[in-house]
């Protein structure tokens, strides 16, 4: 069990350090999609009995995380007609490299974070800072509005590796309104995303400025 | 009889009275009774259980369990709450119907609803909190209280002056829930938790209780308006509707002195210097809020500033009160905090009748700039007769309530000559405040209501029966608390008893009870019979104008205005009164025409606060790069934040542990 979910988590990291790497749009939106598609089978994993409540989290997760948010997001694009991010506030061979010394860190610091006799592993806790970073990277240096999501998306992903650790203490449902929280997020920004384009011919965030008082 | 969900169902109501004036239609009338319906029925049931709870009832309480700790609902009845709820529950109910004639929904449809809703919320949040046992709860309450008063400031948006008022009163409120947010943390460190209970006496320094101490009196005391603290209050209670404008003034500011109570029922160590700082500060806000109003005529911040003198009158109460229980004097605890309470609830009358008599002249008029108006006692009889009834009663004069409160704060000065004689040199303070109030009403009724009007009061016209109604009710209670004392004595004496925390002396046997109601009744009568006389037997049928002096072509413009009838006292007060005058320059012998006007400003907010405003703006316009308008900063920024705020942690608790 642990080999898997070990071996899943590692498969997140690298998709994060993916996500910091590329300039198209729609091969980052297809990243987040696949992580959260790896993310929904986590849930079953980790818990010792299999019951409805994980089952109908993971389903959800992969429902939303998937396929409808990415969906919303290609849509998004396809409206905005955007392809690729351009003049990142810092390059994507240094976001990398940030990201894995960030990654780097977390994993040399897993010895002194990971809770005493959790049955997971010390894998989870690096996985999620790894996660919690790529997230903050991709929401700071980034311009566009899709990239923005995303780094959101990766920012809650993180927190909900975080949580597999507190799966017995936190009931489900609140797993479940975040997940619902993220969605609903997520769709009013598609939405304001095309109410922009249409209104201003451009979603580059860094031009909301003009606002500033 | 379960009277605490009597309470909680008025409070429910009030929420309610707001959101159901929105079902009919934006320019009718009909839902508007409705709500108002509505909101008399809750203050009936919250005034009922009240007095029940006040009258010997037991204390109630509620738990109401959450899942996170800090949720969990902890509500209570007592005497102490029972005695605060009884004006918010009588005066919200009056102000509603008021609110029917005053503010009708067919001719404000533009800020009706808004109106209503919130001043539902209000009367709420202000029941709640006297209810509240914990300390989230209670934050809760008094933000709601707060955020409801800022929005009813705020009903007539488009005025700039109301804009202006709100914004001051919104940053002197924050920093007030600041300082309580600060107080209540401090209590739960002691504590362990968040319920309000009595720390234990060894548990804590001193040092540390005079610091919850000093926090309780700056934080609720800007509510309560407390001089220097009063700054946002005069142009607030001014801009407000005027029914609003009598809530604000007496019920709203007295959660200031019920959180101060409250905070001093939790402390163990009382010293004497707590009791001599609040009676010292009591005497500063009564004579320098009589002081500043004198200088007033806009009518509305003229009963402001009168509402900074009373909140003082009761402070000295309070101050007496502590200054006893440090010296282990029941009588000076019971005549001080007898009096304290009981001019609660009288300024909570008379301040709220004259509110409602100068939102009748608004009403009339048009207008609040005392220099307009004059001469209203010929076309507006009712309002004139319950200003008069109120000026009376706010300058302490018998027969009415301000009178018995009043002489419970002087009994108990005049029990203190024994001990502590500079302390009795209040009572002296105290005289001349009355004194000074007196001459401010002469003032502003002899403007407003004697002689002959002067711009606009020739359209005046009586409002109708939706507006005096409340004002006979209020006016009904403070003739019936000033003749008869003693019914009010039992409240009292259970209040008292619940805030001392032992059980106190007989305030029958210190007051002269039964000589006040023969006196009151005495005056009553020779006033009555002094009428009949001079309508029945001296009836002469002569009318000229007032002060016509015996010119042949006298001018509405030869007589006192609200400026020369105070310029005597303000010239022998001056420094203390900030007055800017603007005078006509005469150069040649035969002068043109002039204008003279004088100005009043606060003292506290032109002198203090605005300078200290504007130094901090500009010393934080460096800020200014920080923001700079891209989100991807605003990330940055909270990001740095959280891993500041978690390196901060450790030195904090440090210093926590050294201290305490």
């Amino acid at each position: 069990m642990i080999m898997i979910l070990n071996a899943i988590l590692v498969l997140v990291i690298l998709i994060n350090l993916f996500a910091l790497g590329t300039s198209r749009m729609k091969a980052l939106i297809h990243a987040a999609a696949l992580q959260g598609v790896l993310l929904g089978l986590l849930p079953p994993l980790v818990v010792k009995d299999v019951g409805t409540l994980p089952l109908l989290m993971a389903v959800m997760t992969i429902l939303l995380k998937g396929i409808v948010i990415p969906n919303m997001l290609l849509k998004a694009l396809r409206d905005a007609q955007v392809k690729r991010e351009v003049e990142p506030l810092i390059g994507f061979m240094p976001s990398i490299l940030l990201g894995a010394v960030a990654t780097a860190v977390a994993l040399a610091l897993a010895g002194h974070l990971a809770p005493p006799h959790s049955p997971l592993g010390l894998l989870v806790i690096p996985t999620s800072i790894s996660m919690l970073c790529t997230g903050f990277l991709l929401l700071t240096t980034r311009v566009k509005a899709v990239t923005q999501v995303i780094g959101f998306l990766l920012l809650e992903n993180g927190i909900f590796v975080f949580g597999l650790l507190l799966l017995s203490a936190i009931p489900y449902l609140v797993e479940l309104g975040v997940l619902l929280d993220l969605f609903v997020g997520i769709f009013v920004i598609s939405i304001i995303i095309h109410h922009i384009n249409r209104a201003f011919a451009s979603q580059d965030t860094s031009r909301l400025s003009s606002l500033k008082g | 009889m379960n009277w605490l969900a009597l309470v909680i169902l008025g409070v429910i109501a009030f929420v309610l009275s707001g959101p159901v004036g929105m079902l009919g239609r934006r320019s009718g009338n009909g839902w508007h009774w409705v709500s108002a319906a509505v909101a008399v029925a809750g203050g009936m049931c919250g005034l009922v259980a009240a007095f029940a709870v006040l009258l010997g009832s037991p204390s109630e309480s509620l738990t109401i369990p959450a899942a996170a700790p800090a949720m969990t609902v902890n509500l209570r009845i007592g005497p102490l709450s029972a005695f605060f709820l009884i004006p918010i529950f009588a005066i919200g109910s009056l102000s509603s119907i008021y609110g029917l004639g005053y503010w009708p929904q067919s001719r404000h449809p533009r800020n009706g609803r808004k109106l209503r809703l919130w001043y539902g919320l209000l009367i709420a949040g202000m029941a709640l909190l006297t209810l509240c046992q914990n300390s989230i709860d209670f934050l809760v309450a008094w933000e709601m209280m707060a955020l409801s008063t800022f929005f009813l400031i705020l009903t007539e948006d488009q005025k700039s002056s109301a804009r202006q008022a709100a914004w001051v009163y919104l940053v002197a409120t924050h920093l007030g829930t600041l300082l309580l947010v600060a107080l209540f943390a401090i209590f739960r460190v002691i504590n362990g938790s968040f319920l309000l209970r009595p720390l234990v006496p060894d548990q804590v320094g001193l040092a540390l209780q005079t610091v919850i101490f000093l926090l309780a009196t700056v934080g609720f005391g800007l509510k309560a308006g407390i001089v220097p603290l009063h700054f946002w209050l005069p142009e607030a209670h001014a801009n407000a509707p005027s029914h609003v404008s009598a809530t604000l003034s007496g019920v709203t500011l007295k959660m200031g002195i019920f959180g101060i109570l409250r905070v001093l029922t939790l402390l163990p160590a009382r010293p004497p210097a707590w009791g001599i700082f609040l009676l010292g500060l009591g005497a500063v806000s009564a004579f320098l809020g009589v002081l500043w109003a004198i200088a007033q005529h806009d009518l509305k911040k003229l009963l402001a500033y009168h509402s900074v003198e009373n909140i003082g009158i009761i402070l000295m109460g309070l101050g007496l009160a502590l200054v006893g229980q440090a010296e282990h004097h029941p009588i000076w605890i019971i005549l001080g905090m007898a009096g304290c309470l009981l001019h609660v609830w009288n300024h909570g009358l008379f301040k709220s009748l004259l509110f409602l008599s100068a939102g009748s002249v608004i009403h009339g008029t048009g207008t609040r700039d005392i220099d307009q108006l004059g001469g209203l006692a010929k076309s507006m009889k009712i309002t004139a007769a319950a200003f008069l009834l109120g000026a009376l009663a706010i300058c302490g004069l018998p027969p009415l309530n301000g009178f018995v409160s009043e002489f419970l704060i002087y009994l108990g000065l005049f029990h203190t000559m024994a001990r502590l004689p500079i302390l009795s040199l209040t009572a002296a303070i105290l005289a001349m405040v009355g004194a000074l109030a007196a001459a401010c009403f002469t003032k502003a009724y002899g403007s407003v209501f004697l002689g002959t009007s002067r711009r606009v009061s020739h359209r005046a016209h009586e409002s109708g029966p939706t507006l005096w109604i409340p004002m006979g009710l209020l006016a009904a209670g403070c003739v019936l608390i000033g003749i008869a004392p003693s019914l009010v004595l039992t409240p009292l004496i259970h209040a008292t008893a619940t805030w001392s925390g032992q059980p106190s002396p007989e305030l029958a046997s210190l007051v002269p009870v039964k000589t006040i109601t023969i006196l009151g009744v005495g005056l009553l009568a020779a006033f009555g019979a002094g009428w009949v006389g001079q309508r029945y037997f001296l009836r002469r049928d002569r009318t000229g104008i007032t002060w016509g002096c015996g010119y042949i072509a006298p001018s509405s413009r030869m007589q006192y205005t609200a400026s020369s009838l105070a310029q005597m006292l303000l010239r022998a007060l001056g420094p203390l009164v900030r007055q800017r005058r603007c005078e006509p320059q005469i150069s040649a012998v035969f002068a043109g025409t002039g204008q003279f006007e004088t100005h009043a400003d606060d003292p506290v907010l032109k002198d203090a606060v605005e300078p200290v405003w504007r130094r901090l703006r500009f010393m934080l316009a460096g800020g200014q790069g920080f923001q700079r308008g891209s989100i991807q900063n605003y990330i940055f920024y909270m990001l740095l934040t959280v891993l500041v705020l978690l390196a901060f942690t450790l030195p904090l608790a440090m210093l926590w542990n050294w201290l305490l």
